[in-house]
């Protein structure tokens, strides 16, 4: 059955509290999901101190500015900071979303921090997302044509055509999508989610593709696409504004139309 | 422990090329039922008295008759189609899983076929 409590070792316990120095004016406190699994300790949650007026305004400037300067050992993904790359994904204030294009004066507040939910944890903010890269993989996301390339360009695409891609396209998989949704939750085995059925999607409505009816059979099945019950967290939390439900919805219906 | 590639996990034993007749059907039944409580609601609220004997000719009446065998049969259809997902989402060991779709199953054929017999054996006279 699916478990719906924590087992006894991923309970959450109280954490150090980091202190401000003394005279910070601009004060905010982040709370912040630490977990090793090498030290067989349980989960805990962090306290820092941070004075507003010494750092940038983005949650993700709140968290290297406590690895520089207050605790070198908090873990986290990071690299573009601008929202593209994808890396910082995390549970901010409830939702998943980047760090990095959160200011922190939007939360109101402590600041909670934790990893993107309901995934197994390498260290502190930093989840395995070793199945999602799997499961993305696994839909194919190249061209997959039989007619040769014309030798002299490359194959053309209309520009209505191409705004079909431009939103899936767009996706910069974050993973804030699939580890929203609570089908993924359950079944993230078999259920590929939200954010690697908007890619299958992307290449789906790609009109230079020619594998639509190969992709639409390997999706084909009672979990890798119809697990996705229209919960639409998918859609609500995406940092990119993309709307993964819709594709989904797009390719049941793809599903359906082949038949009649 | 398995050295399996997580993508071998992914892929699995392939897609089942199932499920979608599923999703439609619960679709279907969906639009049947709408259409078939509508009525039912409309119908009953015309009645102007709910004796033994009021009831037992409404459901005489032949086109009652139909549409009421065509609710029940609906009806256990949707709620079959239904509790088989809650199912999948939830029962995850294997033998279980499979155990309970097919009583799910069992059961909701059962109600079905109740119902038909009890809307039959009124609309045809029988000993009520």
């Amino acid at each position: 059955m699916a478990e719906f409590t924590l087992p006894p070792n991923s309970k959450i316990k109280k954490g150090r509290h980091f202190a401000a120095e003394k005279g910070s004016a601009n004060l905010r406190q982040f709370v912040v999901y630490r977990y090793d699994p090498s030290s067989g300790e349980n989960p805990r949650m962090d306290t820092y101190e941070i004075d507003m007026d010494s750092c940038g305004p983005m949650v993700l400037d709140a968290l290297i500015k406590i690895k520089n300067e207050i605790d070198p050992t908090l873990t986290f993904r990071r690299s573009c900071r601008e929202g593209i790359c994808g890396s910082c994904a995390m549970n901010v204030d409830g939702r998943n979303t980047l760090a990095c294009t959160v200011p922190a004066d939007s939360i109101r507040g402590d600041v909670k921090i934790y990893p993107l939910p309901h995934m197994g944890i390498v260290k502190d903010l930093v989840p395995d997302l070793t199945n999602f890269y799997a499961q993305y993989a696994s839909i194919k996301p190249w061209l997959q044509t039989r007619t040769p390339a014309p030798p002299d360009h490359e194959r053309l695409q209309s520009k209505e055509d191409q705004e079909k891609i431009d939103d899936p396209a767009a996706c910069i998989l974050c993973a804030c999508c699939s580890t929203s949704c609570p089908s993924y939750w359950w079944n993230s085995d078999r259920y590929l989610g939200p954010a690697a059925l908007l890619a299958a999607y992307r290449w789906l409505v790609d009109s230079r593709d020619e594998a639509t009816g190969e992709r639409l059979d390997d999706l084909e099945d009672p979990f890798r696409l119809y697990r996705c019950h229209t919960i639409m967290n998918c859609t609500n939390t995406c940092p990119k504004n993309l709307n993964p439900a819709k594709a989904i919805a797009e390719t049941k219906k793809m599903l359906a139309e082949r038949r009649h | 422990m398995s050295l399996r590639s997580p993508l071998s996990r992914v892929l699995g034993s392939g897609s089942a090329k199932e499920g979608t007749n599923h999703w439609w059907m619960q679709r279907v039944t969906a639009i049947g039922l709408l259409i078939l409580g509508a009525w039912f609601l409309i119908s009953i609220a015309q009645m102007e008295s709910y004796g033994h004997n009021d009831l037992a000719a409404w459901v005489g009446d032949p086109f009652n008759a139909v549409m009421l065998l065509l609710a029940s049969i609906t009806l256990a259809w949707h709620s079959s189609l239904g509790i088989q997902i809650v199912i999948e989402d939830y029962v995850h060991g294997p033998a279980l899983k499979v155990a309970s779709i097919i009583l799910n199953k069992f059961a909701h054929l059962f109600l079905g076929a109740a119902a038909v017999l009890a809307v039959l054996s009124v609309a045809l006279g029988g000993s009520v």
